[in-house]
């Protein structure tokens, strides 16, 4: 694999800051069509980009995106600040969540989160502790 | 099925428009937004009881370009300025989910598990 990207951008994403939810994702496919990529490689590289935005600001205390666009690949990097999956297989299960009511009311929150961005992505990587939860995805283009 | 075909069969009101000549052919109706996430890939409809802007943010996540809100929904001027900003056509209905997906259905539109 190449190992030199192409465009990295970072994005601080802010706990609990709904209101510009998907702002991120937005720009990010936005830059993608201006630089002709496939729109299905788009949509995809959208969808688990906006379920990372909207658990940053959900489940963690604050964190960042880091978008990598390589020869090959796009890569999504989701780190997040505290408190972690205490059972990430669980949590991978489509269906079970521990979101709050608040969330649910905008529409989140169903359990389907990490299940589509393993589902979307080409690679999905995670690891998390009590101190944040990292999660690398992959799309081959 | 024209976006001018749902607008009339839903007697719905069309809040913003970019091409009432547009062809649609399917449909899905939630009002999660994760399912909408998981399910769409193709050009299709989006039917809702959610009002919020994170409804317009999905749709334009996976490409969807017409919203129909149900059960007599009416959309915030955010909502509305967030479609037009991305050239998301929004319709109103006061039909519930129920009976404006069946309408839909009898009408030719199909499910994606139909695909």
């Amino acid at each position: 694999m190449i190992n030199i990207p192409i465009k990295s951008d970072t994005y601080i994403i802010n706990a609990n800051d709904f209101s510009v939810a998907g702002k991120v994702s937005s720009d990010i496919k936005k830059d993608l069509k201006k630089l002709g990529i496939h729109p299905k490689i788009i949509r995809r590289t959208a969808i688990v980009c906006y379920e990372s935005e909207i658990n940053i600001i959900i489940h963690s205390i604050g964190g960042k995106i880091v978008f990598e666009l390589y020869e090959d690949r796009i890569v999504i990097n989701s780190e997040d600040r505290g408190p972690g999956i205490s059972d990430i297989e669980l949590a991978m299960k489509e269906g079970y969540s521990t979101a709050t009511n608040e969330v649910r009311e905008l529409g989140f929150g169903a359990g389907m989160g990490l299940p589509n961005m393993n589902r979307w992505a080409d690679e999905f990587r995670i690891e998390s502790s009590s101190k944040g939860t990292l999660i690398k995805m992959t799309i081959f283009l | 099925m024209k976006v001018s075909d749902i607008k009339n069969i839903l007697d719905a009101n069309v809040l913003t428009c970019n091409n009432i000549d547009k062809c649609i052919s399917y449909a899905f109706g939630s009002d999660l937004m994760s399912d909408v996430l998981a399910y769409i890939n193709e050009e299709t409809v989006l039917l809702t009881g959610l009002n919020n802007p994170q409804v317009i943010r999905t749709a334009e996540m996976v490409d969807v370009s017409v919203i129909v809100f149900v059960r007599g929904k009416q959309p915030t001027k955010e909502i509305i300025k967030l479609a037009e900003e991305n050239d998301i056509t929004i319709l109103a209905t006061d039909h519930i989910m129920f009976t404006a997906c069946g309408l839909l259905y009898s009408n030719g539109l199909r499910g994606l598990d139909e695909q």
